[in-house]
């Protein structure tokens, strides 16, 4: 890419997957990690970064983040969320084919990346529609989407007309090596709900969407997935029984992985109460002990990816009655401090926490990303564990001013990003 | 945190939006001042210049006749000006959206909304939002909260019943979609009822039902037993094409009021309901119109409860020496 040759000094360097967590040297020639230690001999570095106090991880890889663009640019652009990102210490993204225009054609796929190389700021990968315009009826040309760079399908929010339709579906990815990803949701057990089945929305008079929207869903597609022997993904799990049952599968050996929203580690259906509308999300928080079992499910990686489950709006999609609202949370900018609050309070060690935001998440896409391996791509993220800040969303580079977590204080926060050797973010 | 959205900085009541939060000091000052304000219905000329040079503004987004009318007599009788403005016709049904709606009006430079909504919280988000010297009265939001009708039920049972702490108050019918459920159980509670219980088929009941501080039966002749007060929830039409009941008439055989069922409860227990009655659905004709059925009381007393609330609101009548937040 750049050509050029960087030293990344004084850091703590922290690779999971390579089991390192030492206080070493990073060396970047031409894009790529050439050493991970000992300097190279004669390598004559054109930039020195000091990473004194700061820690020098893989770049995030974020299986869900919506960027609006094509179609929704009052919302966001692909620009501006790839700045987020990088801000984020989020190097690749996927984003889910929902956009206004479907992405269902090579044509939308090759529009995004070429719209998000020109922005230059994260390497975008569009998951490709499951079916067409997401209707749940007809499949996608999934091996032209393929051939476009696609390496996962979804129907994201959209119901499938029926369960045959999945099964076909799911069926002819296997012949695609594509993997499907799959946001669990009964639609008719979802019906116009906005919150979770329990004590809040019991007081609130909110319509819900009970946990076995969810469930019902998962046991659907985990049967038609063990029979069909296609690659499944779950996003954005919300609740106990979920996991449970996706524990069960892997432990027969059934091809099942899963991740879960950032917020869901946090929150419950408490944050809610008062009708806060950035608080509205889909799937809904739920209560406590669905939270910690997604913590616990996190930890055993059963779960193996966190993503922030990014969703950009603008602030007239908040500004109704809360059920009138539109679910979802900007939430780029607060991933990484979330995250070390898990590792804080005892969820997750560093490591581990490290692994679900970047090889966890690459390993589910096939990617060859989330290390700090020699010769991968210098995708680097630096973040200073101890930086406390408040976030006011004034300075974020998301277009998006929604979430639930305007006036908390933090602790840690991304101070450098680099994409391909090339810093592409500076606190 | 939204409680406290309901009290101004000096902890004066600036909107009206919900029971939670109100302590029981106030919910009997409510009750005091509905008190003092019935003799004024009485009377032949029957205003007071309470509100004399207020704007209030009834603003309707969900079809009602008896809390409208109810609420623009209570505004008039305090001398206030009254605009009655139907949304069901207006603006939102050309897109405007519910905050350009309220920024509109706002700009007429009006005193106080008076807001019937069909989503939950939407009282609540018109409060967050309006200009600071704009009151909000919630006139029923969704399935979360009517205030006002949950304070003339209070007002009629403590004037038949007087002490809330001997009373056991049976609430039958659609709780899960009742905002006059919540917050009756609200304002019960807070007065020290002895025992509040609900009774309701399952379809027809909140998951956490329990949690918001009742006794749940699921059958009517238990739910009634030794009771002191009845109140019947409306059954809207549209529960048996959601599959919430097979049935009206399996609905009226197993929890419908009859004369043998109310026999049930205690023999001087009354009969109430926030209306409009669906006759033979959720209760016999013989019973609504009989003697224990205080439902028309119910009615007048709403002109009372509603001046009571719009004046302590808007004017900060009868609130001094009240300390209004719990």
């Amino acid at each position: 890419m750049s050509g050029e040759k960087i030293i990344i000094r004084g850091g703590r360097v922290i690779d999971p997957v390579n089991g390192v967590d030492a206080f070493v040297s990073v060396s970047v020639d031409d894009g790529k990690i050439v050493a991970v230690g000992n300097v190279p001999n004669g390598f004559a570095a054109h930039q020195e970064i000091d990473a004194h106090d700061q820690i020098v991880c893989p770049g995030f890889v974020d299986l869900c983040v919506r960027l609006r663009e094509p179609g929704q640019e009052h919302k966001a652009t692909i620009a501006s969320e790839t700045a987020a990102a990088a801000a984020a210490g989020v190097t690749t993204l996927c984003c889910p084919p929902d956009t206004r225009r479907v992405i269902d054609t090579p044509a939308l796929v090759n529009l995004l990346r070429e719209r998000a190389d020109g922005a230059g700021k994260a390497r975008v990968i569009p998951i490709g529609a499951l079916t067409r315009g997401l209707l749940g009826k007809e499949l996608c040309s999934m091996m032209a989407l393929k051939g476009a760079g696609c390496l996962a399908v979804s129907n994201a929010y959209a119901p499938m007309e029926n369960l045959l339709v999945l099964r076909r579906a799911l069926e002819y990815t296997t012949n695609c090596g594509l993997l499907v990803i799959v946001r669990p949701e009964e639609p008719a057990l979802r019906n116009r709900g906005c919150a979770h089945d329990g004590a809040v929305s019991s007081r609130l008079g909110l319509p819900v969407i009970p946990y076995s929207a969810e469930t019902v869903a998962v046991a659907q597609t985990l049967v038609l997935a063990e029979q069909t022997q296609a690659r499944v993904h779950f996003g954005q799990l919300s609740c106990a029984r979920a996991v449970a049952m996706i524990a069960e599968a892997q432990s027969r050996g059934v091809k099942v992985s899963a991740d879960v929203a950032i917020h869901q580690l946090h929150l419950t259906e408490d944050a809610v109460d008062g009708f806060d509308a950035n608080a509205h999300v889909s799937p809904p928080f739920r209560a406590l002990a669905d939270r910690d079992a997604l913590r616990e499910g996190l930890a055993a990686g059963i779960l193996q990816a966190i993503c922030s489950d990014h969703q950009p709006h603008d602030p007239n999609a908040k500004l109704d009655a809360f059920p009138a609202t539109e679910p979802g949370i900007s939430s780029l900018e607060t991933l990484l401090p979330l995250a070390l609050q898990l590792v804080e309070s005892g969820v997750l060690d560093l490591f581990s926490a490290i692994a679900r935001l970047a090889h966890g998440p690459a390993t589910i896409m096939g990617l060859d990303a989330g290390t700090l391996s020699v010769g991968a791509k210098a995708d680097i993220c630096l973040f200073d564990p101890s930086l406390e800040w408040t976030a006011s969303g004034t300075d974020w580079l998301s277009r998006g001013v929604n979430s639930p977590f305007y006036g908390s204080a933090f602790k840690g926060r991304v101070t450098k990003t680099l994409l391909g050797g090339r810093v592409v973010h500076s606190l | 945190m939204n409680k406290s959205i309901q009290f101004d900085a000096a902890g004066r009541l600036r909107h009206f939006l919900t029971i939670d939060g109100l302590n029981r000091g106030l919910l009997v000052r409510i009750m005091d001042v509905a008190e003092s304000f019935s003799s004024v219905t009485e009377q032949q000329v029957k205003k007071v210049p309470l509100l004399r040079g207020k704007t209030i503004v009834n603003l309707f987004f969900e079809n009602s006749t008896r809390t409208r009318n109810t609420f623009e007599l209570a505004a008039k009788r305090l001398s206030a000006d009254v605009l009655n403005v139907n949304i069901a016709t207006s603006a939102t049904s050309k897109g405007e959206s519910l905050l350009d709606t309220i920024r509109n009006i706002e700009a007429m430079h009006v005193d106080m909304f008076v807001v019937r909504h069909e989503a939950s919280g939407a009282a609540h988000f018109i409060a967050r939002h309006v200009a600071p010297h704009i009151s909000v009265v919630n006139a029923g939001d969704g399935s979360h909260s009517h205030p006002t009708q949950a304070m003339l039920d209070m007002f009629t049972i403590r004037q038949c019943k007087g002490d809330f702490s001997k009373l056991k108050v049976a609430i039958v019918g659609d709780i899960l979609h009742s905002r006059v459920a919540r917050s009756e159980i609200l304002a019960l509670n807070t007065l020290g009822t002895a025992e509040v219980r609900v009774v309701a088929p399952r379809t027809l009941l909140p998951a956490d039902a329990a949690g918001l501080g009742v006794k749940v039966f699921h059958d009517l002749d238990q739910g009634l037993s030794g009771v002191d007060v009845i109140i019947m929830l409306r059954l809207q039409k549209e529960r048996m094409s959601g599959a919430f009941l097979p049935s009206e008439h399996e609905y009226f055989t197993y929890f419908g009021l009859t004369g043998e069922r109310l026999a049930k409860a205690n023999p001087n227990a009354i009969v109430m309901h926030p209306g409009p009655i669906n006759r033979g659905v959720e209760i016999d004709s013989r019973v609504a119109d009989g003697p224990q059925s205080v439902i028309l009381q119910q009615v007048g007393n709403g002109i009372a409860v509603r001046m009571a609330v719009m004046s302590m609101v808007l004017g900060g009548y009868g609130m001094a020496n009240v300390g209004v937040a719990s």
